[in-house]
């Protein structure tokens, strides 16, 4: 029983690489050298317009990292996000546990659904900042009400997202494992997560996003703690380069968390999207 | 109903009729919505050949194939597999997609083996018969390569790997050449005959290709347009040992396509 068909042979060496005639032109149009490139018309923007100066209030990007640099050497950004991350890591995890596990369960029952998807997409509306003086109200001005704001911002989008992930699963795939005998189980476990996992983990990079947006958000509007304190106590005394500093550290933290979890989920669970490089 | 038996010139001594493996009583199938896609259709299925389901697109060979499969309800009728009704998918059936529904976080050879895996085989031990599948529909040195760096040719190839691993008696295959290219597709064919002769295994195949069915299968069932009904049976006796070439300029052929083209015609008005 050998049916060896023509044309169909594992994949020859690729050619050699390209001539050094190309090579300055890959170079250039690298995605690397183009995000690199991005930064430096940005930070450059900044620059500029910090000198002109647009407003007294406005640094240049030289004199806020300069501050930022100053903060980093005396500890005092670190210890500020140390405060910070407090309500942001509990109310993240919790958004993601919470959200990915209420987003599959509503994908999986339409019951859940009807229930479920109304309250999110009120939440994701909501005017949180509004909403904010409620929740000091019944939880007080500690760390509870700032999870809480954390989580109204993080898990709307999460769990809508795992919803929509697991509601869109490719039916011919759901009837393969249907035709060859999968359990309930199997077929969730085997062929809905699975499928699901590249929505879900937009919805966690978004979420966190959104989070780290929530965390600073709640130290502005309930107590000045942490890196809010930062951004508050600068903006008092105007001391500009420090204020924008904080809000600059923030954003870097946030955007390298989120490259870390599109890592995580290429590494461990899209094997086949390494294959693709 | 009609019944023509098409014969080849040379007749071998006329072949034990074989027992049916698969029955299909009265089936009729409306889609909610009232859509009427079978009417009472009746047939059987001998074991050990390849029965082609033909006719007109969008005539319900697709909704037969499932229903026969277990992954659709009849409104009516029954299904009986070696005389035991049945009605939802069993082990001794296994299918072929249309549109290959590879996992494509998987290898091929997890997709290969997947079957098997549902079934609680041990890893090695499923993944040593994938690895003979695979070698046996062509794509030896592909097991550790993803659905999207492989042809549509190959995934297909995958999709039927992945359907004889698990040693059903009856393999199903819903139009499974129409997504490959003409080439492939010929290339394809050829195998699966190569296939039909060394499995013994019973093939129910669905397809929209008049060459395509007279080519492959020893029996071919026409199907009128929605509600379908049978419209006619008809036997293919090819000399299958000749090469390609031969066969499709054999007379047995020519005749065959052109007399169900000439049945077919009346259902595109």
């Amino acid at each position: 029983m050998a049916l060896i068909a023509e044309g169909v042979r594992p994949a020859a060496a690729r050619p050699a690489g390209p001539g050094s005639g190309r090579s300055l032109r890959d170079g250039l149009q690298h995605p690397l050298t183009l995000r690199f490139l991005s930064f430096a018309i940005a930070l450059a923007a900044w620059e500029y317009a910090g000198r002109l100066p647009i407003s007294p209030s406005f640094p240049a990007f030289s004199e806020t990292f300069a501050a930022l640099v100053g903060m980093i050497l005396d500890g005092s950004l670190l210890a500020a996000f140390a405060v910070t991350l407090t309500p942001l890591a509990i109310g993240i995890t919790l958004s993601a546990l919470i959200g990915v596990g209420l987003g599959v369960l509503m994908g999986l029952s339409e019951k859940a659904e009807w229930f479920g998807v109304p309250v999110f997409i009120v939440m994701q509306a909501a005017p949180l900042a509004a909403l904010v003086p409620l929740l000091v109200l019944a939880y007080g001005i500690g760390n509870l009400t700032k999870v809480f704001v954390v989580c109204i911002m993080a898990m709307p989008v999460i769990v809508l997202n795992s919803f929509k992930a697991v509601r869109h699963t490719p039916s011919s795939l759901v009837e393969m494992s249907t035709s060859f005998g999968a359990t309930s189980a199997q077929r969730i476990g085997k062929i809905i997560l699975p499928s699901a996992t590249p929505v879900i983990f937009a919805g966690l990079r978004l979420g966190t996003a959104a989070g780290f947006v929530g965390a600073v958000l709640a130290e502005l509007l309930v107590t000045p703690t942490g890196i809010g304190d930062i951004i508050t106590y600068n903006q008092s005394t105007a001391d500009y380069p420090k204020m924008y500093a904080a809000i600059a550290a923030v954003i870097v933290v946030s955007v390298l968390f989120i490259e870390f979890l599109g890592w995580v989920e290429q590494r461990f669970l899209r094997p086949e999207k390494r294959a693709s490089k | 109903m009609t019944v023509t038996a098409i014969h080849a010139p040379t007749p071998a001594a006329a072949p034990v009729p074989a027992a049916p493996i698969v029955e299909v009583r009265n089936i009729s199938k409306i889609y909610p919505g009232g859509v009427e896609a079978l009417n009472n259709i009746s047939l059987s299925f001998p074991e050990g050949e390849l029965t082609s389901l033909l006719g007109p697109s969008g005539c319900g060979k697709t909704t037969l194939l499932k229903i026969i499969a277990g992954l659709l309800q009849p409104t009516a009728g029954e299904v009986l597999v070696r005389g035991r009704r049945v009605t939802a998918p069993g082990p001794e059936r296994s299918f072929v997609f249309q549109d290959f529904a590879l996992m494509p976080w998987a290898t091929v050879i997890r997709n290969a083996a997947f079957g098997l895996e549902l079934r609680g085989v041990a890893r090695s031990e499923r993944e040593a018969v994938a690895e003979k599948y695979i070698a046996s529909v062509g794509l030896k040195g592909f097991e550790r390569k993803y659905p999207h760096e492989l042809s549509g040719g190959m995934r297909q190839r995958v999709g039927l790997a992945r359907a004889l691993a698990v040693n059903a008696d009856i393999v199903m295959m819903d139009e499974p050449f129409s997504a490959v290219d003409e080439q492939t597709r010929r290339q394809f064919q050829e195998d699966l005959l190569r296939l039909v002769a060394t499995e013994r295994k019973t093939f129910l195949f669905v397809t929209h290709s008049i060459e395509e069915a007279v080519y492959v299968s020893n029996r071919i069932v026409l199907l009128s347009r929605r509600p379908s009904r049978v419209s006619e049976i008809i036997d293919v006796d090819l000399p299958r040992e000749s090469d390609p070439e031969q066969i499709r300029r054999h007379p047995t052929y020519l005749d065959a396509v052109e007399g169900i083209w000439q049945t077919l015609k009346h259902y595109l008005d």
